[in-house]
């Protein structure tokens, strides 16, 4: 074994003084202390992360790792998601014909609508385990109260995102969910035309809390422009907002929790 | 760890490198402190590569659900919403849609970002420990496993055309009806003026909602030093949400068990 590791190490070494790889990689990486610190802090993506952590923030029986997975799932729906947005077209005409044109037609059209439902549901079942992980641990306890309420606005951000994309499909499946969801609309106290009091304020099926959010008095053509707005940019935006300020704030709230 | 590298041990020059060597090896020398790279960014990297080939796995064998067309004329039976709203859908057999579609589901999201505010305790934080704070987790267990992850298993699997219980080897009728002889709360106990049981519905929801924690804080301000902590305020923002969570229960208990459908009934709103 000695002398074959040897062997093993001479071709190595002899590939590294290669003026191929010379060209490449233009020095060598040591494992030492100064480089490891520097491999995260000069890294844009890696600087996310302190260069220490806590030693239990590797324990996956602490950790869950959720909180990581549901971002990572987060990214998987944009990558997945901006795919589909090539073929689809968020009218009633099409919006059916697309779906099928993607699973039937386009190449990878089916796995990649597949990647995409499948990643937001697990998606909201990560987000609702890391919330479980986080209250399990006290986590939510001083210095971190308010990143806590940033993961609940986090979590509604989640959910709202799938329910706005459950309509796109525009097929019955879409039109019903999304209808039943949103009838809960009307009955809002005093913005709801069905609502308690909602004589007060003299809100009408055409202008209360639920047209605002379907454009209309029914789940329609103008429902499906509004959902895939809000399911692509208008959400988005704003969970990429409260997402970088949790990030930061563990960071700045001491990083990952454990025993005081 | 012996395969952290150790810290750099050349001799510092200037007084302001000797403070940066004493702080790093300060924190290298910390018990509980790993680089995170190697370390995280392995475990990151493993934990990514495992979730992507499971989404990929998962999508290669089971296709997304596509059904007909979009058709308004056509309303499916059982309507349902998207799974994870399922436990709210429930409760639209115990409560009037203001209540469980709008009220129910703003008091969970504020009830869930006050948390951190009514919890004054102190201990448990960072680790998991159920006999520091044995309210605060069976309370949340309650209102999560039972109230949101069983309500949504029930909404999927058991609730059928018309929204009725089926098991899982009954067969989904959609001429399936029940006679309902739901009457409201007050009438069950004999009043039938509509006053009267405004009064005595009103009432009924005063107790539980107002009488029965202030009798507690009576009973428990001078005695139990938690209740000292919390202060009043804390005190009734908790009470409020733990009691309005324990009612969804009381009610459907008293829907299911006693035909009771409201125990407030009134011509602006009914609870």
């Amino acid at each position: 074994m000695a002398t074959k590791k040897g062997a093993l190490d001479r071709v190595l070494a002899q590939v590294k003084s290669s003026s191929v790889w010379k060209s490449v990689f233009r020095h060598e990486y040591q494992d030492t202390y100064r480089n490891r610190v520097l491999q995260v802090s000069s890294n844009v993506f890696l600087h996310l992360h302190p260069t220490k952590i806590r030693r239990h923030a590797l324990r996956l029986r602490f950790t869950w790792c959720m909180g990581g997975t549901t971002f990572l799932l987060f990214l998987i729906l944009v990558v997945t998601g901006i795919i589909l947005m090539f073929y689809y077209r968020p009218t009633t005409e099409y919006a059916y014909h697309d779906m099928k044109y993607l699973q039937f037609d386009v190449p990878f059209g089916m796995i990649m609508r597949n990647m995409h439902r499948w990643s937001a549901h697990a998606m909201i079942i990560a987000v609702w385990l890391h919330m479980f992980r986080v209250f399990l641990t006290g986590s939510y306890k001083p210095p971190r109260e308010f990143n806590w309420v940033i993961g609940v606005n986090l979590l509604v951000m989640t959910m709202m995102l799938s329910f706005t994309g459950y309509l796109l499909p525009w097929d019955q499946l879409s039109i019903w969910a999304v209808t039943v969801g949103t009838n809960m609309g009307r009955a809002t106290p005093l913005v709801g035309h069905e609502g308690p009091f909602a004589d007060l304020i003299g809100v009408d099926a055409r202008y209360d809390a639920r047209a605002l959010l379907t454009a209309g008095r029914l789940v329609g053509p103008a429902t499906l422009l509004r959902f895939y707005v809000l399911h692509c940019i208008f959400i988005p935006v704003i969970a990429s907002v409260l997402m970088i300020v949790h990030f930061w704030r563990v960071r700045k709230d001491g990083g990952i929790s454990g025993p005081l | 760890m012996a395969d952290i590298a150790a810290p750099d041990t050349a001799a510092p020059a200037k007084a302001v490198d000797k403070v940066v060597a004493k702080s790093k090896a300060k924190a290298e020398t910390l018990p509980d402190k790993v680089h995170t790279w190697p370390y995280l960014v392995r475990l990151e990297m493993l934990v990514a590569t495992f979730v992507m080939t499971g989404v990929t796995i998962w999508s290669i064998v089971i296709d997304a659900p596509l059904e007909e067309p979009a058709n308004p004329t056509r309303t499916p039976n059982p309507s349902k919403a998207p799974w994870y709203f399922l436990g709210l859908q429930e409760m639209l057999v115990y409560f009037d849609p203001w209540y469980a579609g709008v009220v129910a589901p703003t008091l969970i999201i504020v009830g869930l970002m006050v948390i951190p505010y009514i919890d004054v305790n102190p201990k448990g934080n960072g680790y998991y420990c159920f006999r520091d704070r044995a309210f605060a987790i069976t309370t949340f267990l309650f209102g999560f496993l039972v109230l949101w992850i069983v309500l949504i298993i029930m909404g999927t699997f058991l609730r059928g055309p018309g929204w009725y219980f089926f098991w899982p080897w009954q067969y989904w009728d959609v001429h399936k009806t029940e006679a309902l002889t739901n009457v409201d709360f007050a009438y069950a106990l004999g009043f039938r003026g509509e006053t009267a049981s405004m009064i005595v519905g009103g009432g009924a929801l005063l107790v539980f909602m107002v009488a029965i924690p202030a009798g507690l804080w009576a009973y428990g301000k001078n005695r139990f030093p938690t209740f000292q902590k919390l202060g009043v305020v804390r005190y009734w923002i908790t009470a409020f949400l733990f009691q309005a969570m324990v009612g969804m229960v009381v009610k459907a208990v008293l829907r299911i068990g006693f035909n009771i459908k409201y125990i407030f009934a009134s011509q602006w709103f009914n609870i």
